[in-house]
């Protein structure tokens, strides 16, 4: 089924779009959350209705699609903050480098050796474009809470790298990259926690007087 | 038999301060058992280095070692042993010398640590000189540099020693860095880590980068201006007997290495003998000229370390242009002058270095400013200095004459080769010039320290040194005027060194440059001076009683004698443009001046004006840098990583 497979992923690449250019933080985490949902459909899409897809999609509709998601939606409710007021680029810079990035990435990826089946695919390039976006609002973004949306999106641009593999990589190890994303918001969250408390801000910029 | 005596001399040259570390501080037993040790290592070595030049062939010794790339190589010709005979006599004589000079009893606190490297230093010394594998070579070479950087820093309490002992470390690893690579070339070139046979290389390839490396590293050890910096400083800061052992012999491993490394090749290129003309030529006048403007007695002798380098450089130069244009005469007498030079300048240099310290425990001063009018309290040191002084300006009836000569010949008999050649000769006019500064350099050096009045009470009080100081600079002086009246002796020495360097001339040495004329003129001039000191030991009795400068004052005193500073200015002001002398003060205004002072000094022009701003500078680049690149924002951080993830993609695409 490619063309369904091609429509998932340009939204998921539209998605990118839109959060490299929003400034209210509550539709970030929602878009993530839907580019998570949308990408749990994909093992399913590409492999049938195997039990491995399945609980594979399953896994990350329930870890992407909601309970991260929900996670996010309790600390920015908690420290009450609703918008990312001034990154470090702005929003239309942040949206060219990441038009830039996209093409970049289609173009790399036409240049890559592929096996047969997966040249002509949009996921290749969708990956490459996904992971630049994480970057990128990983790098623009001074909220802690943007930066966990960056590493979120950042992973969501691996995962479409692990589809292609699905059928090689074992459950466990899906698994595991899930439980390690988890784990990594958790801490996330307790950080952002503490930055607040310490500084009555979440701007990461604070934590430089850390350095030696 | 010899090689074994060689390793046994070794031994225990390397392990004599052991004891010492076991014994209590101030301890005299540690002393005189480091002494007994050096002693019989030395002369154990001796006999070992008599027995290298008696061996009709060069001897080989290899032993299978644990440590991987090479064995434990030694070859032992008479290259090896004429760099080997000055380090035993000297590392003797600055033995015995210490005990006057650095007793245990008034030094508990540095006297083991200084006798324990000096040890250490003159065994890595005779294993640089004799390795024959490029590993033992190198780890020789390392554990030779850094003995020097503590027997250097032995006055550690001192900033300057501080100071001179880092400089000093940081040279000799940028030298060390630069022969690694080298010897990495060389074991390319010639398939073994082993050193290659005499004459078993091709000029090609790498040899232009082997060459130039060697010059570097090599010429960085030996103090080739502009590569001189570490050297007057270290020299100054070192205890005098310990400056001698590193001015007299361990700047000479550097020569010993282009000799050996160039005689790897079977032909020259000629535009080797002309780089190490031009920066002999350089480091000869600039040395001597900075010399000039001490005012600090060791740096002044470290100075002309760096001449008396330039001079052997000239002599190695000639001999490498006369292998690249096919004259064996020409080579002999180039590499015949730079090696007896290279033995020559052991002897006079270190008999002049332990004159100075005996100065300074007379005067408590390394300045020359401050001394005066010590021949009559020091006589012995004043007799032995002079010696040394005449034997460094190259006058005969010493030895310091018979090198320069052979350079001298060198140079005129490069008028017999083609027409590019005869440039070569200009050496010659560069040597006189170097001969003369020298001369008024040490005319300044003497007058000030023996001649005249008095200038500080401490120098009007100084005390000759103990016998056990007296008897090594006398050996020395006695060593110097042997080979000066006797130069024929060393000439077959000489001829064997320049076989196993590749280059044999017909009729020899003897047949080139005959030194009977010589020796006669020598004896000559020392039989008339022995007529003149007793003539004026006769006519004394009707002296007149002024002091020495009184022109007929009637009350002078010894603030009205020439200072050195002022003794030099002339030729000072001669070289401005290189030295860069600073003068403070020094103006009397109006009809009666009030009381002015004056002072001057010279800094080293290349260290100061060159090199600590360019190093300064980047050293301020790069914390400038730092800052900026790691300036705490994660996102930035992050930015590297994307960055250089990008970078590899690209590479990756361009590649693939």
């Amino acid at each position: 089924m490619p063309e369904i497979n091609n429509t998932l992923l340009l939204i998921v690449i539209l998605l990118n779009f839109f959060t490299l250019g929003s400034s209210r933080l509550g539709a970030c985490i929602r878009a993530v959350a839907l580019q998570g949902a949308i990408l749990a459909l994909l093992p399913l899409t590409v492999n049938g209705l195997t039990p491995h897809a399945l609980g594979l999609a399953a896994g990350a509709f329930a870890f992407k699609g909601i309970f991260i998601p929900w996670l996010l939606f309790r600390a920015i409710s908690e420290v009450r903050i609703r918008r990312e007021i001034e990154p470090l680029i702005g929003y239309v810079p942040t949206l060219l480098l990441g038009a830039l990035s996209t093409a970049a990435a289609f173009i790399f990826a036409d240049s890559l050796p592929l096996v047969a089946e997966h040249r002509g695919t949009l996921f290749i390039p969708t990956a490459l474009a996904t992971l630049a976006t994480g970057f990128l609002l990983l790098i623009t973004r001074r909220k802690a809470i943007t930066q966990v949306l960056g590493y979120l999106v950042f992973e969501n641009g691996i995962f479409v790298f692990g589809v292609l593999l699905t059928t090689a990589m074992p459950l466990m190890v899906e698994a595991g990259v899930l439980l390690d994303l988890l784990v990594a918001v958790f801490i996330m969250g307790i950080v952002m926690h503490q930055i607040n408390r310490e500084f009555s801000t979440l701007n990461t910029e604070r934590l430089s007087s850390l350095r030696e | 038999m010899v090689t074994a005596a060689f390793l046994v001399a070794t031994l225990s040259l390397f392990f004599s301060g052991v004891p010492g570390l076991l014994l209590p501080r101030g301890s005299v037993a540690g002393e005189r058992l480091a002494l007994a040790m050096v002693v019989g290592g030395s002369t154990l070595g001796l006999a070992a280095a008599v027995g290298v030049v008696l061996a009709p062939a060069p001897l080989l010794f290899s032993y299978p070692w644990g440590v991987p790339g090479g064995n434990f190589a030694l070859c032992l010709d008479t290259i090896a042993a004429l760099f080997l005979l000055p380090v035993y006599v000297i590392a003797l004589l600055g033995a015995v010398y210490a005990l006057g000079y650095w007793p245990e009893r008034l030094n508990p606190g540095t006297g083991r640590r200084l006798r324990l490297f000096y040890g250490v230093i003159v065994a890595a010394l005779t294993l640089v000189l004799t390795a024959a594998s490029s590993l033992l070579f190198l780890v020789a070479w390392e554990i030779m540099a850094l003995a020097g950087y503590f027997l250097i820093t032995t006055e550690e309490k001192k900033e300057e020693a501080r100071r001179a002992g880092f400089l000093y470390l940081v040279a000799t690893h940028t030298g060390t860095l630069a022969l690694l690579a080298m010897f990495i070339l060389l074991g390319e070139a010639s398939g073994s880590l082993d050193f290659p046979y005499p004459g078993a290389l091709a000029a090609t390839g790498s040899a232009a980068g082997i060459f130039l490396l060697a010059l570097f590293g090599f010429g960085l050890k030996a103090g080739l201006i502009p590569l001189h910096v570490w050297l007057p400083g270290a020299h100054a800061a070192a205890p005098s007997h310990v400056s001698a052992l590193l001015s007299g012999v361990m700047i000479k491993t550097g020569i010993y290495g282009l000799v050996r490394l160039t005689g790897f090749f079977a032909e020259i290129p000629p535009w080797w003998g002309w780089t190490l003309l031009t920066l002999g030529a350089v480091s000869g006048v600039l040395g001597v000229a900075f010399a000039i403007a001490q005012h600090d007695l060791k740096r002044l002798l470290a100075y002309h370390s760096v001449e008396n380098i330039g001079i052997i450089a000239l002599g190695l130069g000639l001999a490498l242009l006369g292998r690249s244009h096919g004259l064996p005469a020409l080579a002999l007498l180039g590499l015949a002058g730079a090696l007896l030079h290279v033995v020559n300048h052991g002897l006079f240099k270190s008999l002049l270095f332990l004159g100075a310290g005996s100065v300074i425990q007379a005067t408590g001063s390394r300045q020359i400013g401050g001394a005066g009018g010590l021949l009559r309290r020091l006589p012995v040191t004043g007799i032995c200095f002079f010696g040394g002084a005449v034997a460094i300006s190259g006058l005969p009836p010493l030895n310091g004459f018979i090198s320069e000569w052979l350079v001298y010949l060198g140079a005129l008999h490069s008028l017999h080769g083609e027409r590019a050649l005869s440039l070569a000769a200009v050496v010659a006019p560069t040597l006189a010039l170097i001969g003369a500064l020298a001369l008024a350099c040490f005319v300044k050096v003497f007058g000030a320290l023996f001649l005249g009045a008095a200038r500080s009470a401490q120098a009007a009080e100084a005390r000759e040194a103990p016998a056990s100081m007296r008897w090594p600079m006398l050996l020395l002086l006695a060593a110097c005027a042997g080979i000066g009246l006797f130069p024929a002796s060393v000439f077959p020495l000489l001829e064997r060194a320049a076989q196993n360097w590749g280059v044999e001339a017909a009729g020899g040495l003897l047949a080139v440059a005959p030194p009977w004329p010589l020796t006669f003129v020598a004896w000559l001039l020392l039989v008339l001076a022995a007529l003149l000191w007793l003539w004026r030991r006769r006519a004394r009795r009707q002296a007149s009683a002024a002091d020495t400068w009184g022109c007929g004052y009637a009350l002078p005193n010894s603030r009205m004698q020439y200072t050195p500073s002022s003794f030099a200015a002339l030729l000072v002001d001669l070289f401005r443009w290189g030295l860069r002398p600073e003068r403070h003060g020094g103006r009397a205004e109006g009809v009666l001046p009030a009381s002015a002072s004056f002072a001057s000094h010279t800094p080293d022009a290349i260290l100061d004006r060159l090199l600590l701003p360019l190093v300064g500078g980047g050293a301020r680049a790069c914390t400038w840098l730092r800052a900026r690149i790691q300036n705490g924002s994660g996102g930035l951080y992050l930015l590297y990583v994307a960055l250089t993830l990008c970078s590899l993609l690209i590479f990756l695409l361009l590649r693939g």
